[in-house]
């Protein structure tokens, strides 16, 4: 299919290429209101722990280190904390030590409200944009890039949708399903009023659960597997609600002059192969892709860090070790980025990290080793569901 | 205004003044503090940008800032990220043709 398939839009990674850092400009402080302001020397300060990302996995690793006492800064891209927490407005589950029956997005509520209260430094609404020479990150804000450096990092990027080849996949109307719950969740303002959904994983059932919760209509969720990929509680759900979940099919074109006006789908064979005589087409204004996430590794490649390529944690992964450390002894890594998996795994990686982090940097302190005993015991129970058996099965090969 | 949600069973939502922007030198409201392509996307604008060599119709992709496929200019820069870049009273948002060198 991929071969022939015309218009299909490649997204490209938004770090600008042989950027330099403005060294001249690096006086000038940056605008926040948290943090940094105070500093008059022509430098940036120097931290112990920069933790580059402020999801649920930066903000426990920040919590963590800071409890120990480094001194830390959290630097994300967002005008506030919580990464993909702030748009999931459906209950967790699991146990209660991992928030079971909250919403992610009162998570995220609860972490960020524990960073503010302390001395953690924030930068907000800026983007690390490199790694460079003598470990110096370049930071990105307000259209001025500047240097920041710390003696550790912990990257907490996250992940990045996937995208999918079909025809016409460039057409207005087809987006990242987490991007239709952004827009949906967080401004308030829902893209289209029919959508057709392509992948059943937890976020192809959960997005079109809450699109009917907004007052649009799903028209169908498409899989190409024999199976719903995400968990029976959600699938359970949104049937309840008279969604179809169409097994064995895939999206072959979206149709449509200026923006998606339908979806034209096609049953599978054996092979994944689109039988023909099969197709129909659907009307919709929006098509979701739920296919999967990939880690957001390009600073860790320009780091020097090791990737691997490991199909079950998400693709390209950094390289780490049981204590989230990388191959590079100041960078550590937690959450998504280092296995797309879920918030509560994200945070328990975050605790590790943390605490590894400031144990690197002065010395291992009875506190430390008791959460990174404790959160490595948690991980491994969550890990231990028949549910984890792929991400279990992909760390094994993480050598 | 038309285009926001106003009842969530889960949600409320905050918002900040009720401003004036143009796109392609058209008035439309928006909400101050809102990305821009929510603000657009809001007042029904879904086309973008047009690519480079054929010209086709361009919308958002992730809205988070990663894909940059919602490229468009604003108050004369162009390349800026409009599913990020916060709407303020009076901006000029056009659409782009390809990305701008
Ligand atoms: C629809 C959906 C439903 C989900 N449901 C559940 C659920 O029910 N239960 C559960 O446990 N998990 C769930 N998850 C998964 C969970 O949200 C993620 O696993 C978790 O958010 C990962 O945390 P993180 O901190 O690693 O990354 P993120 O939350 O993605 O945070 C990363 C942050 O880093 C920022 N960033 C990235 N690059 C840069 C840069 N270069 N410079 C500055 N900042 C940067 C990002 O903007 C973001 O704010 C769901 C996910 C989705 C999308
Ligand atoms: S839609 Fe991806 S960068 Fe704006």
């Amino acid at each position: 299919m991929s071969s022939r398939t015309k218009n299909s839009r490649f997204t490209g990674s938004t770090i600008p290429q042989n950027s330099k850092i403005d060294n001249e400009k690096s006086g000038q402080e940056p605008r926040t209101k948290n943090t940094i302001q105070n500093f008059s020397s022509s430098e940036f300060p120097d931290f112990d722990i920069c933790i580059i990302g402020g999801g649920p996995a930066g903000l426990e690793a920040a919590i963590v280190a800071r409890t120990l006492g480094a001194k830390v800064i959290i630097i994300d891209d967002n005008p506030g904390l919580g990464g993909q927490l702030i748009k999931q407005t459906h209950k967790f589950f699991g146990s209660k030590a991992h928030y079971c029956g909250v919403r992610g997005v009162d998570i995220a509520g609860i972490l960020s409200k524990e960073v503010k209260g302390s001395d953690i430094d924030i930068l907000h609404n800026a983007t690390v944009v490199g790694y460079y020479d003598d470990d110096i990150i370049g930071v990105l804000k307000d259209d001025r890039l500047f240097p920041v450096k710390a003696k550790t990092y912990i990257f907490a990027t996250g992940a990045s949708e996937n995208t999918l080849a079909f025809d016409n996949a460039d057409l207005p109307g087809v987006y990242g399903a987490g991007a239709v719950q952004t827009m949906m969740n967080v401004y308030g303002v829902v893209p289209g009023k029919r959508a057709v959904v392509i992948g059943s994983g937890n976020i192809g059932l959960i997005v079109p659960y809450q699109l009917l919760q907004a007052g649009v209509e799903v028209a169908a969720i498409i899989e190409i597997m024999d199976k719903i990929g995400g968990y029976y509680v959600h699938a359970a759900k949104i049937k309840r609600a008279g969604v179809p979940i169409i097994l064995k099919h895939t999206i072959i074109e979206a149709q449509g002059k200026e923006c998606v006006e339908a979806a034209l789908i096609s049953k599978v064979g054996g092979k994944y192969e689109c039988l023909s005589g099969t197709e129909r087409t659907i009307e919709c204004d929006m098509i979701l892709i739920a296919i999967g996430l990939s880690p957001l590794c390009e600073l860790l490649y320009q780091a020097g860090c090791r990737i691997d390529y490991i199909p079950e944690l998400g693709g390209h992964v950094p390289y780490h070790n049981e204590d989230m450390m990388t191959t590079k002894k100041n960078i550590l890594v937690c959450g998504d980025l280092a296995c797309i998996e879920e918030a509560s795994t994200a945070m328990l990686e975050g605790k590790i990290a943390g605490a590894k982090a400031h144990e690197a940097l002065y010395s291992r302190t009875k506190q430390g080793k008791k959460i990174v005993r404790q959160a490595k015991q948690e991980l491994s129970v969550i890990r231990s569901s028949p549910f984890e058996e792929r991400i279990t099965f992909g760390l094994g090969k993480l050598k | 205004m038309k285009g926001y949600l106003k009842e969530h069973p889960i949600l409320e939502f905050k918002r900040g003044k009720k401003i004036k922007f143009f796109f392609e030198d058209r008035e439309v409201e928006g909400y101050e503090g809102l990305p821009i392509a929510a603000a657009l996307h809001a007042a029904g604008i879904k086309v973008l940008s047009f690519s480079e060599r054929y010209d086709r119709p361009r919308g958002f992709f992730c809205a988070v800032g990663k894909c940059s496929s919602c490229l468009m200019e604003v108050d004369g820069h162009p390349n800026v990220m409009v599913c990020m870049e916060l709407l303020k009273p009076g901006m000029r948002v056009r659409r782009q043709k390809g990305q701008k060198k």
